[in-house]
């Protein structure tokens, strides 16, 4: 039954049906960014500095909002081993899932970080490099929070446990991804960051299904 | 599979091997803070190198550790190796500890010499991190019902955190970072003084013994508390059919 | 002798660093033995309890 759009499909449609996780993503993520200004003050030369990091932190978590449920539904109601039984890489089904999360929750905090970052203050000068880097980025969040997501099936207080341990593998991604953005402003070596960004993308493309995948071969024994 | 893979072996041998390395562990650790202490200051950062005797072995055991960790936890996914799961579980909050050692003496050391206590470079950053799979191992073995799921699955975490060691090590030289690139373990060799180098190593097979003392005694520990709960269970279970539960025994 | 204490004047990091190696590696190990004599202490209390020694 299940083949790699089978999947996507799938996952679109139920997300759309239930409203969920992409609208509160994006919820999340434009309300956490414009608690900045009030909790920072809204000095237009203070805003703008920090403006490119509260976006990367804030498209982060978001992000992160929907990661503990990304297998949880499929492992509590079966699908996740008939995906497992079928003629399907394991690993190709984790692609697939993360290729899901991120079109239902990285691409709308993608198409809402010009609004956020405008009202953020941020030079525009930066806004292309910073949407250049979260392109790259926030797919990356998705393929490391994939292996979070399928280490804590089944356990206790899922959802906080999956911050803990994806957050600190994403570190690198939010420095490159911020430095890419800030580099801008100077005309610097933005290129490079994002070169790195890249580099981890073409890292974890591979490496996380499978390490994700090994984890789900754990939890479904 | 190997000889002392067997817990009962491991018992019997750790019995009679473990309070001589423990002594031996006290010996080196007394002949290496002595050493340490006996150090002339260094013509650039005075008595502050006398941290790095601290800090340095720290942190070369918070890699080790977390490499014997990662190991142990392959061991454990593959062949299911009940020694190696708890050598695994056993280490974490060790090797958490000398990261933390690690960090904060590092901290102790920067605040004089750079003027700093934290900075966000790279070296500094993927030791931060480590720390945090360290807590994030301990985090996931406990957060299962079944302690077995909870470790395979703490065991996969291990095993994809591992890329960070070789991060930690060479950071200083792929980044531009304020922490000092390599000065002992390196293609030509060391390049400080004897007088700081031989504590420094003495300090460092200090740890290293310190380390295996620890575990072994925490394995040992665990080994008990295994046999502790089949008992339990065993006794539970007989309880059980004494009152007829399983329906088949007439009485005890 | 009070030279030695003073560390060359940075007293206020030397020792406090060796404190904490101290307190966390020491506490470590502690907590290593006590875990361990508690865990013997359980195991021969369960052993005596039982009739006719191990099953």
């Amino acid at each position: 039954m299940p083949s790699f759009a089978a999947i996507i499909r799938r996952d679109l449609r139920l997300a759309f049906r239930q409203g969920g996780d992409g609208a509160m993503a994006v919820m999340f993520f434009v309300l956490a960014a414009l608690l900045f200004p009030f909790g920072i003050g809204p000095e237009p030369e203070i805003l703008a500095r920090v403006a490119s990091g509260i976006v990367w932190v804030t498209a982060l978590l978001a992000a992160l909002l929907a990661l503990d449920r990304m297998f949880l539904t499929d492992w509590e109601d079966g699908t996740l081993e008939l995906i497992r039984l079928s003629p399907l890489r394991l690993e190709l089904a984790v692609l697939a899932k993360c290729l899901s999360h991120w079109l239902v929750t990285g691409l709308p905090v993608l198409a809402a970080t010009p609004v956020v970052a405008l009202m953020l203050r941020l030079d525009p000068a930066s806004l292309p490099m910073l949407m250049a880097g979260l392109l790259i980025g926030t797919p990356v969040l998705s393929l490391f929070g994939s292996i979070g997501a399928a280490l804590t099936l089944g356990a206790r207080r899922g959802g906080v446990l999956v911050s803990l341990l994806v957050l600190p593998l994403e570190i690198p991604a939010l420095i490159f991804g911020v430095g890419a953005a800030d580099a801008a402003l100077d005309a610097s070596a933005g290129s490079f960051d994002l070169q790195i960004l890249g580099a981890l993308l073409a890292f974890a493309l591979p490496l996380c299904p499978l390490a994700a995948a090994a984890a789900l071969r754990q939890a479904l024994e | 599979m190997h000889r002392f893979a067997n817990p009962a072996r491991f018992m019997r041998v750790s019995t009679i091997v473990l309070p001589w390395v423990a002594i031996v562990t006290a010996l080196v650790m007394v002949a290496g803070l002595v050493l340490g202490f006996r150090a002339p200051p260094d013509y650039q950062q005075g008595d502050t190198v006398k941290i790095m005797f601290i800090h340095v072995p720290a942190a070369w055991m918070s890699l080790f550790c977390y490499s014997s960790l990662a190991i142990s936890s392959a061991i454990a996914l593959i062949w299911r190796h009940p020694l190696a799961e708890i050598a695994a579980q056993q280490s974490a909050p060790l090797g958490a500890g000398f990261t933390a050692v690690c960090l904060i003496t590092g901290s102790l050391w920067g605040a004089p010499m750079w003027g700093t206590w934290w900075v966000w470079d790279a070296r500094l950053t993927s030791e931060l991190v480590l720390f945090f799979l360290y807590l994030g191992y301990i985090a996931l073995a406990n957060a299962f019902d079944d302690p077995n799921r909870g470790v395979r699955a703490a065991s996969v975490l291990a095993l994809v955190g591992w890329i960070n060691v070789p991060i930690i090590k060479f950071s200083v030289d792929w980044w531009n970072t304020i922490h000092q690139p390599a000065s002992v373990i390196r293609m030509d060799g060391p390049k400080i003084a004897s007088s700081i180098l031989i504590p420094l190593l003495i300090m460092a097979i200090a740890f290293t013994l310190l380390f295996v003392v620890q575990l072994v005694v925490l394995m040992r520990a665990a080994l008990i508390e295994r046999k502790i709960r089949a008992l339990r269970q065993l006794a539970a279970e007989s309880a059980s059919t004494e009152y007829g539960l399983a329906g088949t025994e007439a009485s005890a | 002798m009070s030279d030695f204490f003073a560390m060359g004047g940075y007293a206020a990091y030397v020792w406090p660093a060796y404190a904490v190696a101290v307190i966390i590696l020491g506490g470590l190990t502690l907590n290593a033995v006590l875990r361990y004599r508690a865990a013997v202490r359980e195991l021969d209390t369960l052993q005596a309890r039982r009739p006719g020694g191990s099953r």
